[in-house]
């Protein structure tokens, strides 16, 4: 079933896009992530170009967030409050991501600059549920109790002035601590073409420290506006969103989120996080491979520059 | 440019009294249409070759076709080893590389004719005149033409193929040349050149475009001339149709 992507300007076999955007769409509704640092890297390994790959994947992503928050909504496991504080601070954050975007831009590297931020946050993130899922399942095994886990946030987040009640998610904390995640996420959206679930999530976590059932379900939540913020960004700027690539990627990806969220629900937490975090730490190896092996082209191409 | 203009025309006019040969061509098509299931196209060019009082030569000539499409500049960086990471280094700019060039021809083309002429006419990949605009000596801006041209001949953007033109009793010709899926839009000439003892004895130009239709126009043409609007109805696609996979399967759980 060959497809001709009119803003990409070539033909790719759709089966293979919408299988792409079902699997994605599967670890977005399982996970909370939007899958981003894996559609993009994997499209662009197809052929596309990384500018409409970025664009459209970000499309992508706001449907299949529409189809797993949707599905969290009913289970009643979004903190809608959380995640409108997280999408204020994640809009101021777009803003000041996109003043560092360019400023990259102008020095040259920024292709190498988003690879080596990528392998550092990945692997960073990725080490460290790995750690705790091990962790986690050890303890299982052995027959004890889980280790307790932190159930407060980080020390500097109760240090914040002023308090808000999250009743979903577990919390009595300053607005302020979530607006900060969210800007610094928000920031990582632009210069990375994510949708930052795979930071927020950890993040949520480790530093809000949310009640495990809203996390997934929020993230998910913030994911759509910061997305859908992005798509109409990068049509109106560098008019790259193939509107074709991102329909085939959404047929498989609606779908694959809602499998990803009955899956998940049915999978034990800990063994989740350690798919997850083997996941993350795999695009991190493979990211890092790219660096530092000796490329197959001794010559990069840049059209029109 | 001019100067091959020049080149060409001086060549012309000392052909034109000595042997007035002539070629006819003529192309499959005038326009390549890109709709949802392009894969590529084919274009057939064909022609005869018309010699004075029809008095065909002794021995058969050469035929090359030459195929290119629209110019754009390519910026070309080689990949360095710094700490351990391959960056981007040295850049050489090319001011106009052909989105698509390839050469058809009844035998390869060194044995065609020599250096010099192949040279004016630009026939095969390592005489294109790229216009390289760079400080760097010629070597080095040789070299990274050599990584920019086999990078396009491996996509299927550069290519040449010998032996791929018919001639049939001397005065008919014929070539195919295969268009590939990936083929920026824009005009293309087919140029055609009789060669016969290494010398060029008559060339032809045809002009022929290629751009998307239908659908594909549409999207293209909304993406860049009502780009908010564009990007609106993608999100509203992407909401939609989440929340249309949500509504289904709830219901049937």
């Amino acid at each position: 079933m060959d497809i001709y992507l009119p803003i990409a300007e070539l033909s790719v076999n759709g089966l293979l896009i919408v299988l792409l955007g079902g699997a994605v769409g599967f670890l977005s509704g399982m996970f909370g992530v939007g899958g981003g640092f894996l559609t993009t890297p994997l499209l662009i390994f197809y052929g596309i170009p990384p500018a409409v790959a970025v664009a459209s994947s970000a499309t992508q992503i706001t449907g299949s967030s529409v189809s797993g928050a949707l599905a969290y909504l009913q289970r009643g496991q979004v903190d809608i409050r959380m995640g409108a504080v997280l999408v204020a601070g994640g809009l101021v954050g777009a803003s000041i991501g996109q003043i560092i975007f360019s400023a990259l831009q102008t020095v040259g590297q920024i292709d190498i600059v988003i690879a080596l931020v990528y392998v550092l946050f990945l692997s960073v993130i990725g080490g460290l549920m790995l750690r705790d899922a091990l962790a986690a399942l050890k303890a299982a095994r052995a027959g004890t109790a889980a280790p307790a886990r932190r159930a407060r946030h980080l020390p500097w987040v109760a240090a914040l002035p002023g308090r808000m009640k999250f009743p979903r998610s577990g919390l009595y904390i300053s607005p302020l601590a979530p607006m900060l995640l969210g800007a610094g996420v928000g920031m990582l959206t632009v210069i990375m073409g994510i949708g930052g679930g795979f930071i927020m999530v950890p993040a949520m976590v480790y530093i809000l420290g949310m009640r495990a059932q809203a996390v997934v379900g929020t993230s998910l939540f913030q994911i759509i506006f910061v997305t859908a913020a992005t798509t109409l960004l990068h049509a109106t700027a560098s008019k790259t969103v193939d509107i074709v690539l991102a329909l085939l990627l959404l047929l498989g990806g609606v779908v694959g989120a809602q499998m990803g969220v009955r899956a998940a629900q049915k999978l034990s937490p800990d063994r989740l996080r350690l798919a997850l975090a083997l996941i993350v730490l795999g695009v991190a190896l493979r990211l890092a491979i790219g660096l530092t092996w000796t490329p197959a082209e001794p010559f990069a191409l840049f059209e029109g520059a | 440019m001019s100067g091959r203009a020049l080149a060409a025309l001086i060549l012309w006019l000392a052909l034109a009294g000595a042997a007035p040969v002539r070629l006819i061509t003529q192309l499959s098509t005038a326009r390549i249409d890109i709709n949802t299931s392009f894969r590529g196209a084919e274009l057939l060019v064909f022609g005869a070759i018309q010699y004075p009082r029809g008095q065909t030569p002794d021995r058969t000539p050469d035929i090359a076709v030459v195929v290119r499409g629209p110019a754009a500049p390519v910026t070309v960086r080689r990949k360095v080893r710094i700490a351990g990471l391959w960056l981007n280094g040295a850049a050489v700019r090319f001011e106009s590389v052909p989105g698509f060039y390839a050469v058809a021809a009844t035998r390869p083309i060194t044995d065609l004719a020599d250096e010099r002429i192949t040279a004016i006419y630009e026939i095969g990949t390592r005489n294109l005149q790229l216009s390289p605009a760079s400080s760097a000596d010629d070597a080095t801006t040789r070299a990274f033409e050599a990584g920019l041209i086999s990078q396009r001949l491996r996509a299927g953007l550069f290519a040449e193929r010998p032996g791929s033109v018919q001639i049939t009793r001397d005065v008919l010709y014929s070539a195919r040349i295969a268009l590939p899926a990936a083929v920026p839009v824009g005009d293309y000439a087919a140029e055609i050149h009789l060669i016969d003892s290494g010398r060029v004895l008559a060339s032809t130009s045809a002009p022929f475009s290629i751009g998307k239709s239908g659908f594909e126009r549409w999207v293209y043409v909304m993406a860049h001339e009502h780009s908010i609007a564009y990007g609106l109805s993608a999100i509203i696609a992407a909401v939609l149709a989440g929340g249309l996979a949500a509504v289904v399967t709830r219901r049937s759980w």
